[in-house]
């Protein structure tokens, strides 16, 4: 078999072309956004599969979904937090009844290296009565992703593939396919009006997915990602890892006196007979899962079991944060380590910042400017490069809850009273879910200002283009109904800055809605353009 | 056999540019190579960390464990200095002596390769300097992989092959300074 060196993240996009995929959409999110960007790459050079990013998660589900209904395989993906904004799609896939196979691979972020919490994607397919499997390795998240069309178009459900940040963004060698599955012919569904979920219909799909839980389990019981191993010597402890935790499990191993029986979880719904063949068989059951305690919930209920069940719940394993090989070696009742250098405490940190020269900093700077000298004033913004706003030596900030929220909560602190109140946020944030709080505050005329940074491009995951070029933006803005008396366009330079500032006290002034869009291309972004210029002649 | 590498420097510096060229040249060594990336975030301008593995044997864990790594191979002196906890008894750290400021209180450079020279195994690398003399400034990644190239069970061949790889679409000139830059690297711990 061939082999390939990969990013985590690389394995599922290729595991996908080699499953036969037909459509791949996405919108970029860390640690997701290298899966789109590698089939991107894969269309340039081969024309197939069709990829492309979108304005959002949920438009992203819903064209995956359109491929599905006419029978093709289609991959979306995104990053734990999408699936809140994708959740109605997904959920209500799971209804369906998809004929093309639909696999939604979502990167969670434990530890939270570039999110805003670390939330665990399982809960969703549990909570939508869908498939699970989440790899432990490279090797598994390409080898998943092919099975998991399968087991989609199998069970007539999505699929989830659980991806971790550890795991997308760790590169090693896998072995791939030869020959890569046809893709599947354009065929709309025998039955169509398992799509149309009127209630009438939605019970009975409702009623056939619940049916179909029971085969998912048998699938589970004995499908090769579910592994019990028991050791008959040693009855005293038995280990179920999920995930990653099957590595930090595995590199403490042989450190331990007596290798305890072992159940990995690899997929979901739960292996129920492989679960109480290991409790028969052991005295306390240890479960190590990388994110929120799910199986350790499952297993321990409400009342209390005979088998002692340690982990999370019971302070054993941290609840906060990734697992490391290091921090699960309490639990295995391994003594820390020793450490020959401690290291050094009194270490400055070096937290992420604005480039030197990002105009958002000069923006920022506007805006202070602008606000000096007001009695009181907020202001709320957004997710991108723009939030490190919130950091000296900016402190411009004072919110960042999720992607579009800027725009409705300076809407609702207007209205509660509280004025001036400002939004900041990014072009591409807003394109993909500024728009509709946009609309809400035009119709109210509401008392705001908001000021989109546009820096023609999705920033912080690399410099993806927006969904809609920087020249169409003011347009978009004034379709929305803004007064064209109170939207400005300006060009932000340095020597700008005082002018900047005084057309921005004038609309704080405004007792009405004013947007700003702040025009000025990325650095980063366009050092990569012009890079691409530089080598396209030769 | 088992060689853990922390790859330490500053988001923008090329990390990642570290681990790819040692990784290049441990694969076609046969090795198991795992090499966990940091993304997103951090990548602004922030402290940044890979963790690069190779064995002979296959590799459980991305993350190498506290106190077994048996390099730090560092694009910036302070940065070298955040990861000394994963370091076994007998690591080294490899650092280049160019200060990245871009924190109010970077400490100043000679209190950095002080306690740089009071660990028992450090090699610190004029990259910089090595690099421009190399051709390009640009090259300095290339010279730290140089000079860490000594402590890696890696042939020189595999080495050259690996720049050879990842240079020789950029041109003959590119090749020839990353070749040069290795070579000076190499000699700074001969
Ligand atoms: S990547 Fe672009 S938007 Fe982000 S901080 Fe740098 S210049 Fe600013």
């Amino acid at each position: 078999m061939p082999r390939r060196i990969l990013l985590g993240d690389e394995c599922v996009a290729l595991g996908a072309v080699h499953a036969g995929v037909s459509s791949a959409y996405a919108y970029p999110g860390t640690p997701a956004t290298e899966i789109l960007e590698y089939l991107l790459e894969f269309r340039r050079r081969h024309g197939r599969p069709f990829a492309a990013w979108c304005a959002n998660e949920k438009t992203a589900m819903e064209e995956a979904l359109g491929a599905c209904f006419v029978g093709r395989r289609a991959l979306v993906s995104m990053k734990h937090v999408g699936l809140n904004v994708a959740a109605d799609p997904f959920v209500n896939a799971a209804l369906v009844g998809t004929h093309g196979g639909l696999v939604v691979a979502v990167a969670d972020d434990p530890g939270m290296h570039s999110s805003q919490n670390e939330q665990d994607s399982r809960f969703y397919a549990d909570f939508a009565r869908v498939l699970c499997l989440e790899p432990a390795t490279q090797q598994e998240a390409y080898d998943m992703t092919a099975a998991a069309f399968d087991l989609s178009e199998r069970f007539a459900v999505p699929v989830m593939l659980r991806l971790v940040t550890r795991l997308a963004h760790s590169r090693t060698a896998i072995e791939v396919a030869a020959e890569p599955r046809p893709e599947n012919p354009v065929r709309k569904a025998l039955r169509p009006q398992s799509w149309i979920l009127l209630p009438s219909h939605a019970r009975r799909q409702w009623h056939d997915l619940l049916g179909r839980q029971q085969e998912m389990v048998a699938w589970s019981e004995d499908c090769r990602w579910n592994r019990l191993t028991l050791n008959p010597d040693d009855r005293e402890l038995g280990v179920i890892t999920t995930g990653l935790a099957r590595n930090y499990f595995e590199e403490n191993a042989r450190e331990l006196a007596s290798r305890p029986s072992h159940l990995h979880i690899g997929a979901y719904p739960l292996p129920l007979a492989l679960i109480r063949r290991l409790a028969g068989q052991v005295k306390r059951l240890l479960v190590f899962e990388e994110g929120y305690p799910l199986v350790e919930r499952l297993l321990r209920g409400l009342l209390d079991t005979p088998l002692p069940i340690l982990g999370k719940l019971t302070g054993e394993v941290p609840l906060e944060g990734e697992l490391t090989p290091d921090n699960v070696r309490p639990a295995l009742g391994l003594p820390a380590r020793p450490l020959t250098n401690p290291g050094d405490l009194a270490l400055p940190t070096r937290p992420p910042q604005l480039c030197q020269g990002c105009s958002h900093g000069h923006m920022y700077h506007a805006l202070k400017q602008a606000l000096a000298g007001q009695a009181q004033s907020t202001v709320t913004a957004d997710i991108g490069c723009y939030t490190l706003g919130a950091l000296p030596p900016y402190d411009a900030i004072e919110s960042c809850v999720c992607m579009g929220a800027s725009v409705g909560m300076a809407k609702g602190a207007s209205e509660a009273g509280f004025r001036p109140a400002v939004a900041v946020i990014g072009d591409s944030t807003f394109l993909h879910s500024g728009l509709t709080p946009l609309l809400d505050a035009v119709h109210e005329d509401a008392d705001m200002t908001l000021i989109i940074l546009d820096n023609e491009t999705t920033a912080m995951t690399g410099g993806q283009e927006s969904i809609a070029p920087s020249a169409r933006l003011k347009d978009i803005v004034l379709g929305l109904g803004v007064d064209p008396g109170h939207l400005h366009v300006v060009e932000v330079l340095p020597r700008r800055v005082p002018q900047i500032a005084e057309l921005l006290r004038g609309e704080f002034a405004h007792p009405g809605l004013s947007v700003v869009i702040a025009v000025r291309e990325c650095l980063e972004t366009a050092r990569r353009r012009r890079k691409l210029v530089e080598v396209k002649p030769s | 056999m088992k060689i853990d590498i922390m790859l330490a420097g500053v988001g923008g510096q090329g990390v990642l540019s570290l681990a790819a060229l040692i990784g290049r040249a441990a694969v076609a060594e046969g090795l198991h190579v795992k090499q966990s990336e940091v993304h997103g975030m951090a990548q602004r301008g922030g402290a940044v960390l890979s963790h690069l593995r190779l064995s002979d044997q296959v590799i459980a864990s991305d993350l190498i464990p506290l106190g077994t790594a048996d390099l730090i191979l560092s694009m910036e002196p302070l940065e070298s200095l955040r990861y000394l906890a994963y370091l076994s008894p007998t690591a080294t750290v490899v650092t280049s002596v160019d200060p990245f400021i871009n924190i109010p209180d970077y400490p100043p450079k000679e209190e950095i390769l002080a306690r740089l020279r009071r660990l028992p195994r450090a090699v610190l690398v004029e990259a910089e300097r090595l690099a421009r003399e190399a051709g390009d400034v640009l090259s300095r990644n290339t010279v730290m992989v140089g000079a860490a190239a000594h402590l890696l069970p890696l042939r020189r061949e595999s080495f050259d092959g690996a720049i050879r790889q990842t240079f020789e679409a950029k041109g003959e000139r590119a090749l020839e300074m990353n070749f040069a830059a290795f070579e000076a690297g190499w000699r700074v711990s001969a």
